[in-house]
């Protein structure tokens, strides 16, 4: 059945028509509608969207694997000539795994914690072929090889947890390839991972789809990373295919508003906070049972045509000209694109005022106590995690200042000792000229408390879920001593939720019943109810959809500027930081390795890891020319650094002994870039920009 | 900003949203079931002075088999136990000290094991190391000897009852609150309470207990039911309630010697305990899965 099957050489896979639904409490609830897809060997697609645009769905059903309350409820999909519906169990399972493989978005939960990752490789071929142990032995080393995994034999017989996330997830690339499948899905596959590491996987994928011939559906939210590893690209909305064509086609010549929005509100290089700020989209998805009739991003375009939009459903077209390139958009030739000049979230430059917050050398070591005998003969039960290592830099009044870095780079760990939740070790953090380092927070006075507050990552972690938004905004009003009047705390509770723009009756409502980026919009309200003066913001948008993430960007930024405050602004979203940082500081495993004005830190002269990081980082714009740098090796343990450079053990431009002995110098230029490296900053500025653009925009960015 | 009218919404009323989440248990045959039955001795226990035919402590005719008819009219539905007093009049007004004491002793229970699990799990290091090696030393003993010992030592009452329940089951508690504890104080909005100063207690108290409290409202309805089971093994002990008031185990221990030659004396005791339990494991059976559907 395999062989006949790989010989075949119409379409791998046609989807037509495909409605998809989930039958819950409250009825049934289509996930996906009308979608068409027609795959050929080699072609690689990627689906884009946001989250509950049912791109997983889609996926899910092409493996038949719809849970106990979805279901197909029109259309086909076909494999190979074979309609999947009519397949049995057996016949079903014959063909996963074997002909279509499936890559996960969390490597660790896709490996068996308890079998070594030999067993679980050897699996795939001795369940679907007749073959021996030892052959299915040789053929999972082979193709751990060709997914470049170092010491094949080490892997085979190491546990999941004995390898780093990066290597997990190649072996799970390695585990869907091994029956040399002819279908691949990849479901967000480096989500969960690191910038650099992820850079690597993006590599492997694109080089296994030429290696192999293997037709792949790339499943992102992210644009960038659809760039980089496909030919063709679907946008989806709301369970529909909105716009599809080749990735050039829709990257450059988008005829869809949604994936203009999309692209607007997407901090591209040439984006800039004053001069081209994001344009978020309007309004939030609708739920699947509140789609609008007809186009079901009517309510948030800015082209919306009574009576033409809102008539039924809207039926892909293809744009002429272009072959393949459709469009579900009923006015998208009507639409005048060069006059179309939406509202940005931007504003005038604002000029920085005196210094906040500065920051002299500190550390924070955590002690780890090793109870055991062989620690105890040893003499060194104490270890230390260094996780911040000589931090110094500074923040000025309304500015804002980034740290990026990777996780596990003490960035976090940074946050924690500014907010007073861990004591420094050693060295100053001066606040408003008071030495805060040895203060925690219950020593702090209401005020100084009230004067540094936090924006956190997870929207649906931010805000306790058993009190109401009025509830927990009035608990820090009253904590912070900004009122204490029953009256007055309910007013100022609803000039908050007016701050974040968010309807007055949210007081009441319960996290639960809001949004992402309601809630999002509330965990800022609730940092600046006590009038800070510098605001810690933890990637607080990183976990949001891309069209809404633009809008709270947006109002952070927008507050800033009102109350002047500093905005220290903790992400790894190099793409964003150059959007809104006026600082940049780069931190690797505790310290920081680099530090200037965004401008600096993003054009030569770069520190190595500076370098690596840029080129990592996916961006959605087919003008521009990247440097291809993909860091090798593990990110080392705190508990045990590298000697001299902390960079030394994975750097592409290591001079030698000297960068595992000594630490390296900080060198300072005249404006305050300071890169801490042994090569010489002359050298430095030799390199070349790692990101350029090299063709004209339509319009000059502002550089 | 500047409006100066403040519409300030009202919130529902916290007894308004404890009956939603009430009806939410519709959605589960099997909550509706446990509910049913834990309703209907509840409805008993209130008003066994109107429903129970005969007084419960009235010695009137030793040794009846169900269905027979009293001498002054009426009917010994259950018959009589060897004393001659009416089984169902005495099961009725028996509900009732069951209904007051599981409920006391749970809710006594948990006001000791919550405060300790949430120190232990929300402190942690020292504390977490005493409170969880006093709560393993108890947990320990085999549960029955435990309460031999604790109401042979202080007396057999209805107070050292539950007493002797609070001290075995408190560290079973502390146990679950801990873990829930550990879970949540990861949590951003525990971070964020603690960013702006709250004192620890309130982290535990407000921000934390309330968010476990799914769990710990199905455990509650769960070890309610043991403690049933548990009172009943008292009285059969004859380590419960001092007689002669009706107590369910003392019904069953009573009349074991004769139970073969009359097993209804000791039967429906049995049935009304283990209904009872019975009702509490499917409402508890209910709410989880009522909580764990969206």
């Amino acid at each position: 059945m395999s062989t006949n099957g790989k010989d075949y050489d119409g379409p791998i896979l046609e989807c037509k028509d495909l409605s998809i639904s989930y039958f819950t409490r409250a009825g049934e609830i289509p996930a996906v509608v009308d979608f068409n897809l027609t795959l050929r060997q080699g072609d690689s697609v990627g689906l884009v969207g946001e989250s509950g645009c049912g791109k997983s769905t889609v996926a899910m059903a092409i493996m038949q694997y719809m849970g106990n309350n979805g279901g197909i409820v029109g259309g086909s999909i076909v494999y190979k000539g074979r309609d999947l519906a009519t397949l049995s169990e057996e016949e079903l399972r014959q063909l996963r795994g074997n002909e279509i493989a499936m890559v996960y978005q969390e490597p660790m939960a896709a490996l068996n914690p308890s079998m070594t990752l030999g067993r679980q490789l050897m699996e795939v071929p001795l369940c679907h072929e007749d073959i021996n142990e030892e052959e299915a032995y040789s053929r999972a080393i082979k193709i751990l090889a060709d997914v470049h995994l170092p010491d094949p034999e080490r892997v085979m017989s190491s546990y999941p947890h004995q390898i780093s996330g990066g290597q997990q997830q190649r072996v799970v690339i390695a585990m869907a390839l091994l029956s040399n499948p002819s279908l691949l899905l990849l479901d967000e596959p480096t989500t969960a991972l690191d910038v650099t590491v992820e850079a690597g996987i993006i590599e492997l994928i694109a080089e296994i789809a030429k290696k192999f011939h293997t037709s792949m559906i790339y499943i992102s939210h992210n644009l960038g990373l659809i760039l980089a590893t496909c030919d063709r690209v679907n946008v989806m909305y709301s369970g529909q295919v909105v716009e599809e064509g080749t990735v050039d086609e829709v990257f450059d010549h988008m005829r869809h508003p949604y994936t203009k929005g999309l692209f607007s509100a997407i901090p591209l290089p040439g984006a800039d906070k004053t001069a081209r700020p994001l344009v978020p989209i309007r309004g939030q998805l609708p739920l699947p049972h509140e789609r609008p009739p007809g186009c079901y991003f009517g309510p948030r375009c800015d082209h919306f045509a009574e009576g033409s939009c809102n008539s039924g459903l809207i039926q892909m077209t293809s744009v002429s000209g272009e072959a393949g390139h459709g469009v579900r958009c009923c006015r998208w030739d009507d639409i005048d694109w060069d006059a179309y000049r939406p509202e940005g979230v931007g504003g005038a430059t604002i000029t920085q005022g005196e210094r906040v917050l500065s920051i002299n050398k500190m550390r924070k070591y955590y002690e780890i106590h090793d109870n055991s005998i062989a620690a105890l003969i040893k003499g060194n039960r104490v270890r230390y995690v260094k996780a911040n290592e000589s931090i110094s830099f500074e923040a000025m009044e309304s500015q804002t200042v980034a740290i990026v870095g990777e996780s596990g780079c003490g960035k976090s760990t940074f946050a924690k000792v500014l907010m007073g939740l861990e004591t420094a070790t050693d060295g100053e953090v001066v606040f408003k000229g008071e030495d805060v380092s040895n203060y925690p927070v219950q020593k702090r006075t209401p005020k100084q408390v009230g004067s540094v507050q936090m924006v956190f990552q997870n929207p649906f972690d931010t805000l306790n879920p058993s009190h109401s938004v009025g509830a927990q905004l009035a608990r820090v009003i009253r904590k912070f001593g900004v009122e204490s009047d029953k009256h007055k705390i309910e007013h100022r509770v609803m000039e908050l939720l007016d701050l974040v723009k968010l309807p007055r009756d949210f007081a009441r409502r319960r996290p639960r019943q809001l949004s992402g980026g309601q809630k999002q919009r509330v965990g800022i309200a609730r940092a600046f109810a006590g009038n800070p003066s510098m605001v810690v913001a933890d990637e607080p948008v990183s976990a949001l959809d891309v069209s809404v993430q633009a809008a709270v960007t947006g109002l952070l930024m927008d507050i800033q500027r009102e109350f002047r405050t500093t905005l220290l602004f903790i992400s790894h979203d190099l793409s964003l930081v150059r959007y809104l940082a006026d600082r940049v500081v780069v931190m690797y495993l505790g310290h920081i390795v680099e530090q200037g004005t965004t401008d600096e830190v993003f054009s030569p002269p770069y520190h190595p890891y500076t370098e690596a990081l840029l080129s990592a980082v996916p961006i959605a714009d087919t003008s521009i020319e990247k440097k291809r740098i993909i860091l090798e090796g593990n990110l080392p343990s705190v508990i045990n650094p590298p000697k001299g450079c902390p960079f030394n053990t994975r750097c592409q431009r290591k001079l030698g002994s000297i960068c595992e002995t000594e630490d390296p110098p900080f060198v300072e230029d005249a404006s305050g870039h300071v890169i801490s490296c042994h090569i010489p900053m002359e050298e430095l500025r030799k390199v070349e920009p790692v990101i350029k653009m090299h063709k004209e925009e339509d319009q000059p960015a502002a550089e | 900003m500047s409006e100066q009218t403040i519409e300030i919404p009202r919130r529902e009323s916290s007894i308004l949203r404890a009956i939603k989440s009430v009806a939410l248990l519709r959605e589960s045959a099997v909550g509706m079931v446990g509910l049913a039955i834990v309703l209907f001795w509840v409805l008993v226990a209130l008003f066994a002075d109107l429903l129970a035919p005969f007084p419960p402590n009235a010695t009137i005719m030793p040794l009846v088999m169900p269905g027979t008819e009293a001498p002054d009219g009426g009917m010994f539905l259950l018959g009589t136990d060897h004393i001659g007093r009416d089984i169902l009049s005495r099961i009725m007004h028996g509900a009732r000290q069951v209904l007051i004491y599981g409920p006391l002793a749970t809710v006594c229970a948990y006001s000791v094991g919550i405060p300790m699990g949430l120190a232990a799990g929300y402190v942690g290091g020292l504390t977490d190391e005493v409170l969880s090696f006093i709560a393993n030393v108890i947990l320990s003993f085999p549960v029955l000897v435990l309460y031999v010992i604790i109401i042979a030592t202080i007396g057999a009452s209805a107070v050292n009852i539950v007493i002797a329940v609070t001290f075995a089951s408190a560290p079973g508690i502390m146990r679950i609150v801990r873990g829930l504890v550990l879970d949540l104080r990861s949590r951003e909005y525990v971070f964020a309470a603690q960013t702006r100063g709250e004192p620890p207690w309130r982290i535990m108290a407000v921000e934390i207990l309330p968010n476990a409290r799914g769990p710990l409202i199905v455990d509650a309805c769960l070890r309610l039911g043991y403690v049933i089971i548990t009172i009943g093994v008292l009285g059969f002990l004859g380590l419960g309630l001092p007689p002669p008031d009706p107590d369910w185990g003392g019904m069953i221990n009573e009349t074991r010697q004769m139970a073969m030659a009359f097993p209804h004396m000791a039967l429906f005791p049995c049935l009304a305990i283990s209904s009872l339990v019975l009702g509490f494991n499917l409402l508890a059976d209910g709410l989880r899965e009522v909580s764990l559907r969206d």
